[in-house]
């Protein structure tokens, strides 16, 4: 039984007993139109339960235009974070690398000109000449042109990877923690079921059986197939510490859904586990990838670094002859910088979604205290990142 | 006692799945490996007849394409229970005596790896956060960082064009020294060592960064814990505090992570293997798929889950052992 139940009349309305009935009948002559903003009629409003009380109004004069709404909310989202981010060489290190990438898979592929079988001479080391900056291949081809070429389709394998692995982990794991009980059970048999399955040989016989084509996006999220299964039962035992807190159960009491409180109340605290999870996501589709390719036993439309790596081992024998080694050495820097990159932004991710580290930015933003609050970041022991429990970045592959 | 017995029968529904699952890939997909097996036997002899085929195929892959589809299960589930998991097509040998042998070599790599990795990880991030700030710190954080963005293949790589060919320092591929006689001798184990260095540095040396870093940062959120302050306030020796306090609370959430790494070594192990050419089960996964052998794919899929999940169950029971709290949990039906 909901205890606001029998407020429904006006007459036993505790607010109105709380403010004094006088102040309740000196609003009723004042016939100043409503904003809009509080939904209440001008006739109506008497008989309303809440509405009626001035603090309510008040509420309503100082709402904000539609304009303001939208710059606060560009404060709160782009400019705060990307004070934290700018604050924390880590974080700066990461969101830079990154961005080169990005840039490499949009614009590159513009700018540079597609590589070419005996577009130079063959086998040229790395830095020797201005045209072929990291080299050629057996075929002549140039190894810059090639890893430029291949960043867009290994950008598209990484997020359609990390994406799925994040919603469908995210969902299982703040349902089955936040039902419990049958729910719970049934989610975690078959979470637990496709976490015991081992993930790299399971991408390779569904990628053998299922004669797929090399489309990125759909390597990407067989390559993670099974990953969401580890990241749905982390997120569950997070959740189930959370469940229990009183903001949670005061959502429970006024009535409000559970898809409403877990979106609302649940996943906002989570988000820098999920941030976290999503760039190490990221990174393992780019190991895994690169290695199948590598292996050759993925299908691919173009050429792509594993794929290169391929080549460079199989075609040159890059591993035993020093004039072939830059072949190989390259994709593989390529690789380990992106991958440095992503694991440096999710260090900083931590602090981005850090409520006490957000607080201080987004107030400077308002108040123009910068002065106050630029330095204090120094402060704060450099160990935010990995002192989440239960999080481990490590893992084998 | 109760617990045991879910986790037991978690286990059991686990490989059950998978058997089923791989029933389903081989047999129902169109184009799948039943009419690629088909098309092939039907372009090597065309004189064959279609029951003389059917029955090929049937020894190879334990299907029996002309019985009724429940039968064909059926079949198929029985003869996995007796340890049937068909017949290689390339090797022309029982699946079961390519991939069996070739297990506890893949389990001696990863574990192994993982042991090092795990052991020389917690050591230094528990000693990296008790010297939180110094320069030693500083300097295997960024190293740790470094590693942790590495593959293991890369490293593998690495590794076997340095140490392998360029200085001749480690050979460059098989499990031993192929004059030796096999068994419990000086000269062999020796031998398996020594082919087995590169293989365990590649997949240790990326790991224990991880763990350094994951354990540094528990240490240092455990260090300012107050039964810690109590701990000390009470006198207890230092040795006591680091190991019973501070190591034991700090590996506890470290745990998952090491659930998810033992999951993640044999995926880890199919590309180094195949680098060093070290025939263990994912050498012989990667063959069969060169050599689109079906029923060898299937069986080593099947093999390599089963492994793991008596390696997972293990740990997993072990864990009630360190952990008292772990067992029940939320099981309630709250909301």
């Amino acid at each position: 039984m909901n205890p606001t139940d029998g407020n429904d009349s006006a007459d036993s309305d505790p607010v109105v007993d709380a403010v004094g009935r006088e102040s309740v009948e000196d609003r009723q002559s004042d016939t100043r139109p409503r904003s809009s903003i509080t939904g209440h009629d001008q006739q109506g409003q008497a008989l309303t339960d809440g509405g009626t009380v001035s603090e309510f109004e008040q509420m309503a004069d100082v709402s904000m235009t539609t304009a303001e709404r939208r710059r606060q909310w560009f404060e709160e989202k782009i400019l705060a974070p990307g004070r934290i981010v700018w604050d924390d060489w880590r974080a700066r290190t990461g969101a830079f690398i990154v961005l080169v990438y990005l840039l490499m898979g949009t614009l590159g592929p513009l700018l540079v000109t597609a590589p070419q079988p005996n577009q130079g001479p063959r086998l040229i080391g790395a830095f020797r000449s201005l045209q072929y900056p990291l080299g050629t291949t057996a075929s002549g081809e140039s190894i810059f042109a090639q890893i430029i070429h291949a960043t867009p389709s290994m950008l598209v394998m990484i997020a359609s990877g990390a994406v799925f692995t994040v919603v469908l982990g995210t969902a299982v794991g703040t349902l089955a923690g936040y039902k419990g009980g049958r729910t719970d059970s049934a989610l975690m048999t078959v979470t637990d079921i496709m976490m015991t399955i081992p993930g790299l040989p399971l991408t390779i016989v569904l990628a053998a059986a299922l004669q797929i084509k090399g489309n990125p996006a759909v390597i990407g999220i067989l390559i993670t197939v099974n990953a969401w299964a580890g990241l749905g039962r982390a997120i569950r035992s997070q959740v189930l510490t959370l469940r229990d807190s009183e903001y949670v159960e005061a959502s429970r009491i006024m009535g409000i859904k559970t898809p409403t409180i877990i979106t609302g109340d649940i996943i906002p605290n989570l988000m820098p586990y999920i941030t976290m999870n999503f760039v190490q996501q990221a990174r393992a589709v780019i190991f895994g990838s690169v290695g199948l390719y590598f292996l050759g036993v993925l299908p691919y439309n173009n050429v792509n670094w594993g794929v290169m790596m391929n080549a460079a081992v199989e075609r040159a024998g890059a591993v035993s002859s020093p004039l072939a080694f830059h072949w190989l050495l390259m994709p593989m820097l390529t690789i380990i910088v992106l991958a440095l990159g992503l694991t440096l932004l999710a260090q900083g991710a931590d602090r981005i979604f850090n409520p006490r580290v957000r607080a201080r930015h987004a107030k400077s933003i308002g108040g123009g205290d910068d002065d106050d609050d630029g330095d204090d970041e120094d402060g704060d022991p450099p160990t935010t990142s990995t002192t989440a429990p239960g999080m481990s970045t490590a893992g084998g592959s | 006692m109760n617990y045991i017995f879910k986790r037991l029968s978690q286990s059991l529904l686990t490989v059950f799945v998978v058997v089923s699952a791989s029933f389903g890939l081989v047999r129902l997909l169109p184009g799948g490996p039943m009419d690629y097996l088909r098309a092939q036997m039907i372009q090597q002899g065309s004189d064959l007849s279609s029951a003389e085929i059917n029955r090929r195929i049937a020894a190879q892959t334990n299907i029996a394409v002309d019985e009724p589809l429940y039968v064909q299960y059926l079949d198929y589930m029985i003869a996995m229970v007796q340890g049937n998991f068909g017949q290689s097509i390339w090797y022309e040998e029982p699946v079961a005596s390519i991939i069996g042998p070739a297990i506890p070599w893949t389990v001696f790599l990863t574990a192994s790896a993982l042991f090092l990795a795990f052991t020389v990880g917690i050591s230094l991030g528990a000693f990296m956060a008790y010297k939180e700030g110094s320069s030693f710190d500083i300097a295997s954080t960024g190293i740790g960082l470094f590693l942790n963005s590495t593959p293991s293949y890369v490293v593998a790589l690495l590794l076997i064009a340095f140490l392998g060919y360029r200085f001749q320092l480690f050979p460059t591929g098989g499990r031993y020294a192929s004059e030796l006689t096999t068994g419990f001798n000086i000269p062999f184990l020796a031998s398996v060592a020594y082919h087995g260095v590169l293989p365990i540095m590649s997949m240790a040396l990326v790991g224990f960064g991880g763990w350094a870093l994951s354990m540094r940062g528990n240490s240092i959120r455990v260090l300012g814990e107050d039964y810690l302050r109590v701990a000390r306030l009470r006198g207890l020796s230092t040795r006591r505090i680091a190991i019973r306090y501070v190591a034991r609370n700090a590996i506890l959430p470290m745990y998952t992570g090491l659930m998810i790494a033992i999951g993640t070594v044999f995926g880890g192990a199919v590309i180094i293997e195949n680098i060093f050419a070290y025939p263990g089960v994912g050498f012989y996964l990667i063959q069969a798929i060169n050599a689109r052998d079906y029923p060898l794919m299937m069986g080593g899929f099947i093999l390599i889950t089963v492994a793991m999940v008596i390696g997972i169950t293990i740990a997993d029971l072990t864990y009630g052992w360190l952990d008292p709290r772990a067992k029940g949990g939320g099981s309630r039906e709250s909301y």
